[in-house]
């Protein structure tokens, strides 16, 4: 541990090995397991191994510091161990929730045998690319990771084989496809670029070699990299006007599914977005990425915040809101400077918790009508406490009011905007407004009012729904030390 | 110039225009046998490459596209289309002669957008980076203005092609972790759309995905 490349440490670290031979080996034992009784335990025991090696990284890194492992093949510092937790964590929640879920849907039959196998296994694969996409050191690898996260969660969303499932996974695929290969079009420039300064072999794709020598790559060829690493990643990100694979995906899956596309593959996406958007700025010492990344951002949440307005299928609009806080996110990253830069990481954070918490309580929500049309969706409080609650504690912290955690993100990058681009503010705060009137005049009518006669009962799954809102709650109220003087580290590394 | 950027140059040029042939190609087979002869002049100008610039690493690039674009790639697409018994569809395609003209006015923009990478590098193969991007661009273009499954997903290897011919051309190839890896993306996209297409023809009792225009924004 006392070698040193720069500021990281050297070494080899067993978390960051369990971290991700726990995702992949319970996806290989999860397809020889199949359908069996055990499979959802299982799933769970996976996804709680894996988040406990995130937290055993997480303190590895907050206590020796950032550190290179695997013959620098895997780097970690503050950012992307942060997202690791997040990633690991919620998709431990998601686990604990699809057991119940997909239970019920074995039972009605929406998915059979060969499916439900499918499920768990592409599930902790799906968990496992994305993990890699934040760990690896290496800008070629994190393409390819992201390609294998898309494509492992292509026959998840067509799971249930419906002709919209199908139509939803193909459009998907296709255009993520044609995303992704963009962005790999802007990798070999960015290796074009690199060789130049640091020779010829797999060291010049190195985001560690990079970072150092940012101010020597050739301003006119990263600029050039940057639009069509924009574009790829962008596309993943859900950004309008590349988003319309997004409201599909996450509508016509299994909610499970949804909750982590949502809630996770869209941060990855917009992590190596902002990786890329720091060695960009660096290199032509201007604000030419960051306006980029402002522009998307702000679009996406005009967009996204009226076609709010328009949604009849519930979880359609959820997909609607996540493109705008996407938005909100890019565009404070985009913004740059440390208050909007703070702002954006604990944006990604609560959106994460909130959004998946909130597909928890839709699935349910389905699952009692046998429809996800909003229309039919009545009476939740007095048909189940938990879920009906469960909704409105979700929208009120999605739609960023006090005390939730939203409300401090949304606050900070507000503050941002007034004071480095007031003539935005505007267009931000009414992105915001619609997007608020929207979602509540939405969400009133299907939690308050009597049961429909069509309405069955159900056990939900209520651990994930607490835990998550509560931890939302909770750091709305108070930030504990640690956590920020974590986020200002992960600050600190991309200014 | 010296007689290795020269053939290269050529090789370069029939990618290019297998790119268009496949544009406007209608019959399933034939598109199949294009996209083949596309791998093969890519695979013939990495190895030239790789020769004449004594990278060796090249050479395996070079085994591997042969192995999977010119072989693997379109047996199984092959084997799909006779499974689904669609080898002798023939596609409506509008507009034949707008599409050819788009196309080239997407070439000329390619070389105007990689200007600034002819002039930074000493690369051999600098002149052919404009014919990658532009083998990227048409087989995008492919995607937008075909209907049929099969045809898309081959736009879509088409610029995977084209992504392949960019690295060769900038930088004599991306490091071969990277390259192995988008290889296994490859494999297992071919396994994804092998899968799809039955799902599609299952489902919609054909290939069109016209028909598939359930997830439409209503007003």
């Amino acid at each position: 541990m006392d070698l040193s490349v720069g500021e990281y440490a050297v070494g080899a670290s067993t978390m960051l090995l369990i971290l991700l031979l726990a995702p992949f080996g319970s996806a290989i034992i999860l397809a020889f397991v199949g359908d069996r009784k055990l499979a959802p335990e299982l799933n769970i025991i996976g996804s709680a191994a894996t988040f406990g090696a995130g937290v055993g990284l997480a303190l590895e890194v907050y206590f020796r510091g950032p550190m290179l492992a695997g013959g620098k093949f895997f780097f970690v510092d503050a950012f992307n161990v942060y997202l690791a937790v997040l990633t690991s964590f919620v998709s431990m929640t998601t686990a604990v929730f699809s057991r119940r879920y997909m239970r019920r849907e074995r039972e009605h039959g929406r998915v059979g045998h060969l499916g439900m196998r499918f499920y768990h296994a592409m599930f902790q694969l799906f968990i496992f690319a994305m993990l890699l996409c934040l760990l690896t050191n290496n800008v070629g690898i994190l393409w390819i990771a992201m390609e294998l996260a898309t494509l492992s969660t292509v026959l998840l969303v067509s799971l249930y084989r419906t002709p919209s499932a199908i139509e939803a996974a193909w459009k998907y695929f296709i255009l993520c496809g044609v995303g992704i290969a963009q962005a790999l079009f802007g990798t070999v420039l960015l290796y074009f670029a690199a060789e130049k300064v640091l020779g010829e072999g797999g060291e010049a794709l190195l985001w560690t070699n990079l970072a150092g020598v940012g101010d020597k790559l050739e301003p006119t060829i990263l600029s050039l990299a940057f639009v069509f690493l924009m574009v790829g990643y962008g596309t993943k990100v859900g950004l309008v006007p590349i988003h319309h694979w997004l409201p599909d995906a996450h509508s016509e899956g299994p909610t499970p599914i949804s909750a982590v596309l949502s809630g996770l593959l869209l941060n990855i996406a917009l992590y190596a977005l902002v990786r890329c958007k720091v060695l960009v700025d660096v290199s032509t010492g201007s604000h030419h990425a960051g306006s980029i990344m402002m522009g998307f951002g702000l679009l996406s949440i005009i967009v996204a915040s009226f076609s709010l307005l328009r949604q009849k299928d519930i979880k359609r609009m959820f997909a609607y809101s996540s493109i705008e806080h996407m938005g909100i996110a890019t565009f404070a990253f985009g913004l740059g400077g440390s208050v909007a830069t703070y702002g954006a990481l604990l944006h990604m954070l609560m959106h994460s918790l909130t959004k998946s918490s909130i597909f928890f309580t839709v699935g349910h929500a389905a699952q009692m009508h046998g429809t996800q049309e909003m229309d039919r969706i009545r009476g939740l409080i007095k048909g189940n406490p938990l879920v009906g609650w469960g909704m409105i504690f979700g929208v009120m912290a999605i739609v960023g009011l006090p005390p939730f955690g939203i409300f401090t993100s949304e606050f900070l990058i507000l503050t941002a905007t007034i004071k480095d681009a007031p003539y935005l503010t505007p267009l931000l705060l009414l992105g915001l407004g619609i997007a608020f009137a929207a979602l509540v005049r939405r969400v009133q009518p299907m939690v308050a009012g009597p049961r429909p006669s069509y309405q069955v009962g159900m056990k939900p799954a209520h651990v994930p729904v607490i835990l998550l809102m509560t931890l939302v709650l909770v750091l709305g109220l108070y930030m504990p030390q640690f956590l920020s003087a974590w986020f200002d580290k992960a600050v600190g590394l991309l200014r | 110039m010296n007689l290795a950027a020269q053939i290269n140059s050529i090789f370069a040029a029939l990618v290019l225009l297998t790119a268009f042939g496949m544009l406007v190609q209608r019959r399933m087979n034939g598109l199949i046998h294009l996209f083949a002869w596309q791998g093969l002049f890519l695979s013939a100008s990495t190895a030239i490459v790789g020769y004449f610039a004594s990278v060796h690493h090249l050479f395996v690039s070079s085994a591997l596209t042969l192995g999977l674009k010119v072989v693997l790639l379109p047996y199984i697409l092959h084997v799909l289309i006779r499974k689904l018994k669609i080898e002798k569809e023939v596609e409506t395609i509008v507009n034949i002669p707008m599409t050819m003209l788009f196309g080239i006015a997407l070439v000329i923009f390619c070389y105007h957008l990689t200007a600034p990478v002819r002039e930074l590098s000493t690369l051999m193969t600098r002149s052919t980076l404009a014919v990658a991007l532009a083998t990227v661009m048409l087989g995008l273009l492919m995607m937008i203005t075909r209907r049929h499954a099969v045809t898309q997903i081959i736009g879509f290897l088409a610029m995977e092609n084209g992504l392949f011919f960019a690295a060769t051309s900038a930088t004599y190839g991306m490091p071969l972790v990277v390259e192995l890896g988008v290889a296994l993306d490859i494999l297992i996209a071919a396994f994804i759309f092998g899968i799809f297409f039955f799902h599609i023809h299952e489902t919609f009792d054909s290939l069109n995905v016209e028909k598939m225009a359930r997830l439409k924004e209503e007003d």
